[in-house]
């Protein structure tokens, strides 16, 4: 199985059809098609090991992407928004690799002569020219497609490893070929370093629905974009949406009348912002997604009809659900389970375990697969009685008090109900009677003053246990996310080192 | 068949990639499908040209074979003479 199937069905099907839209340049299927068998052939002479991408999105990801596929090396493209230490450190993990974009920025660290660098006009053009007369590659034999390296909110990146058989059982799973109508067009601002990067992409050219790609996301850029190629689809993690939003508020008035779906995902999503959204698009469906790099993307998903049903219901049960990612793909087992890793009943909270083709569920130095082939995602969570999934945090963020399990996530949703706060965030600190103990660390809304301590403390010790009442509480101006809008929580600890 | 084996039609441009074959023999056109295309090809049965679409999964009643059709082509795809009938997907929203 090879990746390459997915672009090359589109090129077979529709080679004269605009498949992807960037910075004013309109690329055919077949164009792509030809750009990465030339790519395949830079990358197979360059005798690298790896294919980076260390860019910002545009049509170079795809051509990448395929030609790599095609030349059976893996694909791994760099956040190019981290600092420069943890940056060398994960080039140097790749070495030596054909990298392609910011080719100063590699000089800059260090080592650069292991590797082969190519700014991504030069690797488009070249691709170009030599796709005009290549060959198709004979088909390749290496597994693995896509390596990945996991954002590391709670400890160093892990080299997460995608095969060409997770990447296409999911595609061939979800996806129908060329089922997407003349005039859809998907709006895809998510980083190419990022799953959901790396999932549009695919799904976008096996659905055949023309791909409209922002460089980087900017609320206005995307504004814009979405009027003036009249997007069908869009995917957007949680921030994203809420920047949109407040250029809507601030009085922003585009035409986005084309706009049928939008796609979320990534992170959490508010419950207000989401209702917000609802009112806001009447007529657009939107779609909660939810999945994980090891997952090759989404695993379970709250469909449009789901969502209004949920935003209309007078049923809190019914209601609760737009506060759920929906239910598992029909192609995806899933359970929760306890610490002993036995599988829970409806209604209990444990540690999510999934398994499937698409799951790989695989680090470059180990796999973290059991012997049966579920795969323990670390994100905690409980299914209602009709099969719908609530995630309540990462595993790891659980603060264990006294040998009592206490997930942050019930904390943090009791302290948002008080009017002037905006974000929180709790955690386990250090405490010598405890071994844990909850710290919170919250941000107060413009214009409100700061709830004293033990307003905060009554108001979690009224709602939930005493265990629960927090033991250290920090106001500070922001809290620290990544730029997909995921809190890092181990940031936040060091809050409470001082 | 093993998962991810592409096949090629004798009598026509039809490529298949199998999704779930077991020890099953498919044909196209009325002959056995294989690796490499023959140089000439050979003449398609009547009874099998209806043709082959691209991208979509093809299937025997029992669930034995399950095949997408990568290339398409004039012969249609059969095991043991019985020819084989499109999936029908279920329509998922686009989550990404």
């Amino acid at each position: 199985m090879n990746l390459s199937l997915i672009l090359q069905m589109a090129a077979e099907a529709g080679p004269d059809m605009i498949g992807l839209v960037c910075d004013g340049r309109r690329w055919t299927y077949g164009e792509l098609w030809r750009a990465a068998i030339g790519a395949a052939e830079m990358i197979t002479q360059s005798g690298c090991g790896h294919v980076a991408l260390l860019d910002e999105n545009s049509e170079a990801a795809a051509i990448a992407l395929f030609g790599a596929a095609l030349a059976g090396i893996p694909y791994v493209p760099l956040n190019y928004r981290l600092a420069d230490a943890d940056l060398a450190s994960l080039v140097a993990r790749i070495a030596p690799a054909y990298i392609v974009g910011d080719a100063d920025r590699v000089q800059r660290l260090g080592h650069h002569a292991e590797h082969v660098v190519l700014t991504r006009p030069t690797f488009v053009a070249e691709a170009e020219t030599l796709g005009e007369a290549a060959a198709e590659p004979p088909e390749a034999d290496e597994p693995i497609a896509v390596q990945l390296f996991t954002s590391g909110t709670t400890a160093a990146p892990k080299a997460a490893v995608l095969r060409h058989a997770n990447l296409l059982s999911y595609i061939l799973g979800t996806v129908e070929f060329m089922s997407a109508g003349e005039d859809e067009a998907a709006l895809v601002s998510v980083p190419p370093y990022h799953i959901a990067g790396i999932a549009a992409l695919l799904s976008s050219i096996y659905a055949m629905r023309r791909i409209l790609l922002l460089p980087a996301f900017d609320p206005d850029a995307w504004l814009a974009l979405a009027a003036a190629e009249h997007a069908t689809n869009a995917f957007v993690v949680p921030t994203m949406l809420s920047r949109i939003i407040a250029r809507i508020d601030e009085g922003a008035k585009p035409d986005l009348g084309s706009l049928r779906a939008i796609a979320y995902g990534g992170g959490r999503m508010p419950a207000e912002m989401i209702d917000r959204a609802l009112s806001l698009f009447p007529d657009t469906g939107f779609t909660n997604a939810y999945g994980l790099t090891e997952t090759s993307s989404t695993i379970a998903l709250l469909g449009p009809d789901e969502h209004r049903v949920a935003h209309r219901a007078g049923d809190p049960a019914v209601r609760a659900r737009l506060g759920s990612v929906g239910r598992p793909l029909p192609t995806i087992e899933l359970e929760i389970r306890d610490d002993e890793g036995r599988p829970l009943p409806a209604g209990e909270r444990g540690e999510i375990y999934v398994r499937g083709d698409q799951v790989s569920g695989e680090y470059k130095e180990r796999s973290a697969l059991d012997a049966e082939g579920w795969f323990p995602t670390r994100d905690a969570g409980w299914l209602d009685a009709e099969g719908y999934l609530f995630l309540t945090g990462r595993a790891d963020d659980v603060i264990v008090r006294g040998g009592e399990n206490i997930s942050p996530g019930e904390i943090e949703d009791v302290l948002l109900t008080h009017p002037a706060v905006a974000e929180v965030a709790a955690v386990g600190v250090p405490s010598v009677e405890w071994g844990e103990a909850v710290g919170v660390a919250l941000v107060v809304k413009p214009g409100c003053a700061a709830p004293s301590e033990t307003e905060l403390r009554t108001l979690v010790r009224d709602r939930l246990r005493s265990s629960r009442v927090p033991e250290r509480i920090v106001v500070r101006d922001a809290l620290p996310y990544n730029e997909m809008g995921k809190l890092l929580r181990r940031e936040v600890r060091k809050l409470f080192q001082a | 068949m093993k998962p991810g084996t592409k096949l090629k039609s004798a009598v026509c441009d039809t490529e298949v990639m199998v999704i779930k074959g077991g020890a099953a023999m498919v044909s196209c056109g009325g002959a056995p499908m294989v690796d490499t295309r023959p140089a000439e090809l050979l003449a398609i049965d009547p009874a099998f040209a209806a043709g082959s679409k691209i991208g979509k999964r093809y299937v025997d009643a029992a669930g034995t074979v399950e095949l997408l059709c990568v290339k398409p082509g004039r012969g249609s795809l059969s095991l043991d003479g019985v020819a084989l009938s499109t999936k029908d997907a279920k329509p998922l929203p686009s989550s990404d």
